[in-house]
């Protein structure tokens, strides 16, 4: 009996340890094959299946969309786009190997993705040795682009960063809901959720009156929730993934606690209401990138036309800033002139006022587009109310 | 805090666990096979819970019913397909075939419905009953008595029927009780249905529950019923109902008490730490094996 168990607990540890396949041994850059190709090809690095696979499925999406526009328009410089799509699982160690494969098997000039920012962050090596610029569309941890003071190279983002939506949020709550009294919830296994709760504090004046933990893929959050329901507070400040947020959000609101909830673009899927429950989806402020309510530029209208027609429904954030990272991406080989990695980095660098359909952007030093903030407030599951936060 | 409350969300967790555990420790008890399967028949509950709820529209009994059959049958078939072959085998060649067959069933869901998480349908209007002490909601109170329910049918089951004592009888010695008379592979197939089916329950329980339902969805509470039966002694029934009421529980107040992070932590460290003190579990008894 004992030996048994022993052994279950040894091959326990053994399976989880054998979960992470070696990072990739990506490196010896020989793209010169590509560079007279008469297609520019461009990777997709997207969470296709596994956790968060909603947000990798609108990415590619929006990058298709803006692929076939191009290429109706007669592509760039005369060359048509080639997207190479490749799924990473929603696992950090498979986005690193995929960005491996995509530079030195498929040999793409540029890469777009990965959705979130552990996976974002996981690639970086690689594609730092084989001199490929990245565009996170939606990876918004701060450390994705700046990392220990020294700013990463070859990795650029469409999207704005978690400390600036710390930020948003935090001033959100003091001077929209005049609310003083915070709780909260916050995801301790992701990077992302971790960056949000530490610009919020940093930022929020009022008081913290209970700081809860929990882990992704937990269930069940009666335990937190019994523990804060006596306690007065205004509002519930929670940084996580819509699954998990969802499950909170329901089981809050079944349980009778009414204040509202404020999170940040993790929040912004369809799958959040449907967990949560429409009636339960109440005093719900998400910041997000994009919304049809509070349209940042003349763009918005025709692009939202093209994806309805093409997918038949409403576009969502993360098909805008896939959409934006495609035509980033133009507007750098334009500018270059060719689509040699190297200068197509280059030109990203130095992209200044670029008209993109979640707002006018330039790239400040870090990599990090400049750019306006929209915060949602959502009730029984409709958009009510979308203000622009400038920064 | 209020430690009533917490009590009931950590009995609602728990009842759960317990009839998952309840699987484990009676497919144990009877070929001294740990399932490592169970936890994905748990999670095919729940999916065929969903396609009969969103298909048929049918309210919850029915679709306990339909649930806990079909994932009976399938229990019977894993062990028809995936153990009997290898029932004269070593422990751990079953062992690694178990481990093998629940990757298999995650990988089939992944690959034809999908890793996305999907709202199971609400077939229950949700109500909160403030009894003074503490609120229950509908849905806790179906879980607790439902899985209440389930046990003491188990236990009936097994005490009084020529089932249950053929049962027993085969987890004392196989050979014997085939000397006897009994059908041993028969025996073992019940035993896997009752397991399964039992499963399939905590499985549609948990997507009423939670609204949430995944492919991979059966692995944590799988590992955790195991350590569950583990923890009350695995082999004994009321041990393993025991068991899964004690993990919840502990999870629910190690979450109250700002643990959260650390909660899986201190649940295998609590089990490592029974099993120094008392290696048979809390209802075991201490059989000296024979050489």
């Amino acid at each position: 009996m004992k030996k048994i168990v022993g052994l279950l607990f040894a091959s326990c540890v053994l399976l989880t340890a054998c979960g992470n396949p070696g990072g990739g041994s990506g490196g010896g850059s020989n793209k010169d094959t590509s560079k007279e190709s008469d297609t520019i090809k461009i990777g997709l690095n997207l969470e296709l299946s596994g956790a968060v696979a909603a947000y990798g499925n609108q990415e590619k999406e929006g990058a298709e969309l803006a692929v076939a526009e191009i290429n109706e328009k007669g592509g760039i410089n005369g060359k048509k786009i080639e997207l190479v799509i490749k799924d990473n699982k929603s696992d950090t160690a498979e986005a690193a190997a995929v960005a491996a494969n995509l530079t030195t098997k498929e040999n793409v000039v540029a890469i777009i993705g990965p959705a979130t920012s552990g996976a974002s962050k996981a690639q970086i090596p690689n594609v730092t040795k084989a001199k490929v610029p990245v565009i996170t569309p939606s990876g918004t941890d701060d450390s994705i682009t700046v990392l220990n003071d020294k700013v990463q190279e070859y990795i650029y983002r469409a999207c704005f960063q978690d400390s600036f939506q710390g930020v948003i949020l935090a001033n959100y709550a003091m001077d929209n809901l005049k609310a003083k009294k915070a709780v909260v919830i916050g995801d301790v296994s992701s990077d992302y959720a971790k960056g949000l709760s530490t610009s919020f504090k940093d930022t929020f004046t009022g008081d913290i009156v209970a700081d809860e933990k929990f882990n992704q893929k937990d269930k069940d959050f009666k335990a937190i929730l019994t523990k804060i329901k006596d306690k007065d507070f205004d509002f519930i400040y929670l940084p996580g993934y819509y699954e998990e947020a969802g499950l909170i959000i329901k089981q809050a609101r079944e349980m009778g606690i009414e204040q509202p909830i404020l999170g940040a673009d993790g929040f912004s899927d369809s799958k959040l209401i449907d967990v949560a429950g429409k009636d339960n989806m109440n005093g719900i402020y998400y910041t997000a990138h994009f919304s049809e309510k509070a349209p940042a530029s003349d763009k918005v209208k025709q692009f939202i036309d093209a994806f309805d027609k093409k997918y038949n429904k409403k576009p969502s954030s993360f098909n805008a800033l896939a959409y934006d990272s495609v035509y980033m991406f133009k507007e750098a080989i334009e500018k270059a002139g060719s689509a040699d990695s190297e200068k197509i980095t280059k030109e990203l660098a130095s992209l200044k006022d670029f008209d993109g359909v979640t707002g006018k952007m330039s790239m400040d030093k870090n990599h990090n587009p400049e750019k306006a903030a929209v915060v949602i407030g959502l009730k029984n599951g409709e958009e009510e109310t979308a203000d622009v936060v400038k920064p | 805090m209020n430690i009533f409350q917490q009590l009931i969300n950590g009995l609602s967790l728990g009842s759960i666990y317990a009839l998952l555990a309840l699987g484990y420790t009676m497919v144990y008890g009877i070929i001294k096979l740990i399932n490592f399967a169970h936890g994905e028949i748990y999670m095919i509950g729940a999916f065929v819970g969903y396609y009969v709820t969103n298909q048929f529209r049918l309210s919850l009994i029915p679709t306990l019913l339909i649930s806990m059959t079909i994932c009976a049958v399938l229990g019977v078939l894993i062990e028809f397909l995936a153990y009997r072959p290898l029932r004269k085998s070593t422990r751990i060649a079953a062992l690694i075939t178990a481990i093998g067959v629940s990757f298999l069933i995650q990988s089939l869901m992944i690959y034809f419905i999908g890793a996305d998480t999907r709202p199971f349908p609400q077939i229950i209007e949700n109500t909160n009953y403030d009894l003074k002490l503490f609120t229950i909601s509908k849905i806790q109170l179906i879980i607790l008595s439902t899985s209440i329910f389930l046990m003491i049918l188990l236990q009936m089951i097994v005490r009084h029927t020529k089932m249950g004592k053929a049962m027993r009888a085969v987890s004392v010695d196989p050979d014997a009780a085939q000397l006897m008379g009994i059908n041993v592979n028969h025996t073992i197939s019940f035993t896997f249905a009752i397991g399964s089916s039992l499963a399939a329950a905590g499985g549609v329980l948990i997507g009423l529950y939670y609204n949430s339902i995944d492919p991979m969805m059966g692995v944590a509470p799988g590992l955790k019923a195991f350590i569950a039966a583990v923890f009350g002694g695995i082999g004994i029934i009321p041990g393993a109902a025991l068991g899964g009421f004690v993990i919840g529980i502990i999870e629910t107040l190690v979450s109250a008490l700002g643990f959260t992070a650390y909660r899986d932590a201190v649940v295998y460290a609590i089990l490592i730490i029974v099993l120094l003190v008392k290696p048979s579990g809390l209802l075991g008894k201490n059989v000296k094996e024979k050489v």
